[in-house]
């Protein structure tokens, strides 16, 4: 029994409260709490990264102690791949509660900001640190609530349109995965993840599982926003403020979407050949509808959400292609190459498209402007923001020696042994496109002449904004390492472990 | 905003202190009974929400009772959350730990820590659904003027 | 067997209310009699024949009761859904104030 794993809940929770309390009375008390807060978080999560060497480490809600081996408590799970979400969602909050500082000036009702950005955080690292269904279905109820206040900050008519069009998708959504988990103990008689695992190695009646399959697919799918479900993405991520953008862009739809797909396909339900194909071609579908939408785009955060959907696209088709793999019986190492590539571009899309995000905010702060059109000749006026944007532009579009290059390497690479040369060729060629779209991007924004500004000069950002994107560029540049094979065993391999081998998770947690 | 007519005030005045009563015995005796924190907190939340309705208020009044219904219901969260931790202090290092005596199953006072939750959760939901109905009301007078 | 069909035909009946209406008020409606009959079909899968209601008292001890885990999943997703709601009809008075109207054919600003 751990005691640091319910801190990661109950810290931010606490946080949003007193920032509501105690904000109207003391002035700029809203910064401070939120930045230590988000401070604590990130250097609690590293330390439980390396804690995790020990194995895997459980907490019990309320101290319940199984009856007869059947566990009835609620039970918080810390192993190897949640700690690499966790990182991914602390660091990236830490950095866009630093960016805010300077950026909310516009806005008035600081106070809501600061504590509905701390209850996110706490929802999402609930999901994350879950191991039982229903529980797993509240977290993710919190983090989604608050991302629809975020969304419809700024009260103007397109911040307001979005957030409706977001929210009755992301309800119906809710409604389909709450149906699921409810066939679910209708069957099984748990919640528990490991334990609905033990009773579907007993008794498996396909036609019941294939239903409550499809429903899952549904109702991750459209919070993780794949091809035929992605139809709130560009207007919800175009209309929040910038750093909200690179949270949700960044984390959210990675730790309430691939994630839980990730672990529910991998650790809960055996592995059939055609779910597997279904997930792969829902993967391909995004990746390549997902580009060509993206390069007629002339407004700046419409041209990166829709890219979003496409790097969410590789990730969707390495990990599916795994368990094609897995699930005919054969070459087990290929898999496990798949499945790393998959883990390793999550890890690279957080960080580069968090950092495009909040460049287009500093563009917007400066200029007023989202429009390609009306930008120009940016560089000489704005050099630290050119110069992390060109870092950002490299990674995405996969040129070496950035962090992109390699995930996108490994992904083709396992795609190639594996025998699907149709979904390497599709992977170079939508890559190709990327760089296209992104040489557009840099030429309208930073290298064309400059229009007639009507005498307004343009300095660069604040200090905050310029420190929180210098360090999303030194992790552009230091996440490469992982592709070598020292670091990728103490990071990646125990993730990939973890997921391919279900019976060790269900015996270290229920002992049986 | 106007208050009702003559009928519904004096119903009002009979009525409303009996649904706040009632409230609060569904809440106590949510360990024995069909019930808890939250219906009964949204019990108590309907009783205020009736008076405010049939009696009318003019706009300052209500924002000054939105600001101490909202600071309410904050601080009723910080007690659950500060109820949850001491169980970290006492005995076993875990959270939502039951550390009060258990007395006999069916007296009122039983069941450990379990009332003092569903009294903290009741305030808590009767002051958020009374925060909510105020922002919408504030909002709709100052679009009208 | 035939309850749980029932339940699915109610949300269906709020699936068609979802698609086919055109104000606001109305859609918020749908989405409010479909998350009812989940919870409808939730709290009827904790049934066991000839069972009682789930409180301990001094003289129902070695009895059945129903099973209470499904109630009190329904109480939890009974808040969640009051959030929502509260949250959805406060963006659609804003946007009435910003538009005029609650239709959602001219509610069409963000295309493409």
């Amino acid at each position: 029994m751990n005691p640091i794993i319910p801190i990661f809940v109950a810290l931010p929770l606490a946080a949003a409260f007193l920032i509501m309390i105690f904000g109207k009375f003391i002035k700029n008390l809203h910064i401070f709490i939120s930045f230590v807060t988000t401070l604590m978080l990130a250097i609690l999560s590293v330390y439980a990264f390396i804690y995790v060497e020990n194995g895997l480490q459980i907490y019990k809600a309320g101290g319940w102690e199984p009856i007869n081996t059947i566990p009835v408590a609620i039970y918080m799970v810390l192993d190897s791949f949640s700690v690499i979400i966790l990182c991914i969602i602390n660091l990236i909050g830490f950095i866009s509660a630093l960016y805010s500082v300077s950026y909310i000036r516009q806005y008035t009702a600081k106070n809501n900001y600061y504590a509905l950005l701390c209850l996110m955080i706490a929802g999402m690292n609930g999901v994350v640190l879950s191991g039982d269904l229903f529980n797993l279905f509240v977290f993710l109820e919190i983090s989604v609530i608050s991302s629809y206040a975020l969304v419809a900050f700024g009260v103007g008519r397109n911040e307001l349109e979005a957030s409706f069009k977001y929210q009755v998708l992301g309800w119906l959504a809710s409604l389909l995965i709450l149906l699921g988990i409810s066939l679910i103990y209708w069957q099984t008689k748990t919640l528990n993840i490991a334990d609905v695992k033990r009773v579907l190695n007993t008794e498996y009646s396909i036609p019941f599982y294939l239903f409550i399959q499809i429903l899952f697919i549904s109702g991750f799918g459209l919070k993780a926003a794949l091809i035929p479900f992605h139809a709130w993405l560009p207007d919800a991520h175009s209309s929040a403020p910038s750093p909200i953008s690179a949270m949700l862009s960044g984390v959210l739809i990675k730790a309430v979407g691939i994630y839980v797909i990730i672990r529910l396909f991998f650790n809960m339900f055996m592995i059939t050949t055609e779910i597997a194909i279904l997930i792969t071609t829902l993967g391909t579908l995004s990746m390549v509808i997902g580009v060509f939408l993206a390069i007629g785009q002339w407004d700046l955060k419409r041209l990166l959400a829709y890219h979003s959907i496409s790097q969410m696209g590789y990730v969707v088709m390495s990990v599916g292609a795994g368990m094609i793999l897995i699930s005919r019986g054969k070459k087990p190492d290929v898999a496990a190459l798949a499945i790393a590539g998959g883990i390793f571009h999550l890890i690279n899309h957080a960080v580069f498209k968090g950092l495009l995000f909040l460049n287009a905010g500093a563009i917007e702060y400066r200029t007023g402007t989202r429009d390609l059109k009306e930008m120009g000749g940016l560089a000489p006026v704005m050099p630290a923001t050119s110069a992390t944007s060109f870092i950002a532009s490299m990674s995405i579009s996969g040129i070496p020696p950035f962090n992109g290059f390699f995930s996108k390497l490994i992904i083709i690479i396992a795609a190639v042994y594996g025998r699907f040369y149709f979904l390497a060729l599709l992977a170079v060629i939508v890559s190709i496109v990327t760089l296209a779209s992104f040489m557009k991007f840099q030429r309208y924004a930073f290298q064309n002449k400059e229009p007639d500004r009507k005498n307004r000069a343009i300095n660069e950002v604040p200090f905050p904004m310029i420190f929180s994107m210098a360090v999303l560029a030194f992790f552009c540049l230091a996440l490469s390492m992982l592709a070598f094979p020292g670091v990728r065993e103490a990071i990646l391999t125990p993730a990939v472990n973890i997921l391919m081998q279900s019976e060790i998770y269900t015996l270290q947690i229920i002992g049986n | 905003m106007q208050g009702m007519s003559v009928i519904v005030k004096k119903v009002t005045q009979l009525i409303a202190g009996i649904i706040f009563l009632y409230g609060i015995y569904i809440i106590i005796h949510g360990h024995l009974t069909p019930g808890g924190g939250f219906a009964g907190g949204a019990l108590i939340a309907g009783s205020f929400i009736l008076l405010i309705l049939a009696f009318g208020s003019d706009i300052l009044k209500l924002k000054q009772e939105e600001t101490g219904s909202s600071i309410t219901e904050n601080i009723a969260i910080l007690m659950v959350l500060l109820i949850a931790v001491m169980g970290l202090l006492f005995g076993a290092k875990v959270f939502f730990i039951n550390y009060l005596p258990v007395g006999t199953a069916g007296k009122l006072i039983s069941a450990g820590v379990i009332p003092l939750y569903n009294i903290f959760i009741g305030i808590e939901v009767a002051a958020a659904i009374l925060t909510i109905f105020l922002a919408l009301v504030i909002f709709k007078e100052e679009s009208t003027k | 067997m035939t309850v749980y069909i029932l339940c699915f035909i109610l949300f269906l009946v709020g699936l068609y209310g979802l698609i086919t209406r055109r104000n606001l008020i109305k859609i918020v409606i749908s989405l409010c009699i479909m998350e009812f009959s989940i919870f409808l079909m939730l709290a009827l899968i904790g049934y066991i024949d000839s069972g009682i209601a789930p409180i301990i008292r001094p003289d129902t001890i070695g009895q059945t009761y129903v099973d209470p885990l499904p109630q009190a999943m329904v109480l939890t997703a009974i808040v969640i859904g009051l959030a929502t709601t509260a949250l959805l009809l406060a963006i659609a008075i804003r946007l009435y104030g910003k538009y005029g109207t609650f239709d959602i054919r001219e509610i069409n600003n963000l295309r493409g």
